[in-house]
């Protein structure tokens, strides 16, 4: 290893820290047993008779959207720090218009499909 | 730049100002990680245009089948299973390379690899009965949107793959130097993206396909 060392900093350039963002095997560990949790619980509610079945899709979207949230917190390591502001707000534009085009199309269309005349 | 008084640079007892902008340029890996992060951004609102028109066509079924009667549940779930811990030995991976193991970020890769190719062969599987059974993507426009939609993560699984075997022979060839520690963690960032793909996916399609 300590011959290694010496190219491991060969191509540093200023600015760059020696000991940024190092996460720790924890912060894995605890996204990755929420995120079976989440994925459990989006099965058996997908296929249970225990919930009232129009609240199922409700169920399942808050489930999928809690995932996501663990996957972003732990996995990709978005949080309050002063290095991912700029990494939340593109997120946030990125999130309105992935909102936009699903949200608008399923709208347009289902409104399109109510106005068809009956075949 | 030059730095007056009203700056703020420095707080009173000389201690750095830690806030946007006060403390110098950002790192070259957090530049690098943000570009990444637009790209996969970018990529997630190509990936919402794919989920709109199945959401917009799942009902389409043109008296062919409809999920219920095509998806195994047992299968997608194993799959599920798969690309999340792919997504955990990633980031373990990831860890290990920025701790400079190059060792345990071997084993790390190497499982990462393995569950998801497990992942894309059971696909594979699924894609292929479906085909045979008649049910290919020109059956219905659900089936259209479906293979469009499934079938593009799958294409972004297999590119991931391809690119962790160039990764890996990188580390071989350089070692884990800070330009292919950079490289990793974009790698890294885009595998935990499609597992965010993935649980809009079986959430959409399967389990709500099952259900309906």
């Amino acid at each position: 290893m300590s011959d290694n060392y010496e190219q491991v900093f060969d191509d540093r350039v200023p600015g760059v820290e020696e000991h940024e963002a190092t996460a720790g095997y924890l912060s894995y560990t605890i996204g990755f047993a929420l995120a079976i949790v989440a994925t459990l619980a989006s099965f058996i509610v997908a296929q249970t008779n225990l919930i009232w079945a129009p609240g199922v899709p409700v169920g399942l979207i808050v489930l999928a959207l809690a995932q996501i949230g663990v996957h972003l917190v732990f996995f990709l390591h978005l949080g309050s720090d002063r290095d991912s502001t700029n990494n939340i707000l593109a997120l946030a534009f990125g999130m309105l218009i992935v909102l936009l085009i699903i949200a608008g199309s399923v709208w347009i269309v289902s409104n399109l499909n109510s106005n068809m005349m009956p075949m | 730049m030059t730095i007056t008084a009203s700056d703020e640079a420095l707080t009173a007892d000389g201690s750095e100002l830690v806030r946007a902008g006060g403390g110098g340029p950002a790192g070259k890996r957090i530049v690098v990680a943000y570009g990444f992060w637009i790209f996969i951004l970018s990529d997630m609102v190509m990936f919402s245009a794919l989920f709109a028109t199945y959401a917009v066509l799942s009902g389409n079924t043109a008296g062919g089948p409809t999920g219920a009667e095509l998806f195994n549940l047992r299968n997608v779930f194993i799959e599920t299973v798969c690309l999340l811990l792919s997504s955990y030995t990633c980031g373990l991976g990831a860890l290990s390379a920025e701790r400079r193991q190059p060792g345990r970020f071997f084993v790390f890769a190497a499982l990462t690899f393995l569950l998801g190719a497990a992942f894309l062969i059971i696909e594979a599987t699924e894609f292929a009965r479906m085909v045979q059974t008649g049910a290919g993507p020109s059956r219905s426009g659900f089936l259209s949107a479906f293979f469009a939609l499934v079938g593009m993560h799958g294409a972004h699984v297999t590119s991931g793959l391809l690119a962790l075997i160039y990764l890996a022979a990188q580390v071989i060839a350089k070692g884990l130097r800070p330009a292919v520690l950079r490289r990793l963690l974009c790698w890294s960032l885009f595998w935990h993206a499609l597992d965010i793909v993935w649980v809009g996916v079986f959430t959409l399609v399967y389990l709500m396909g099952v259900h309906h």
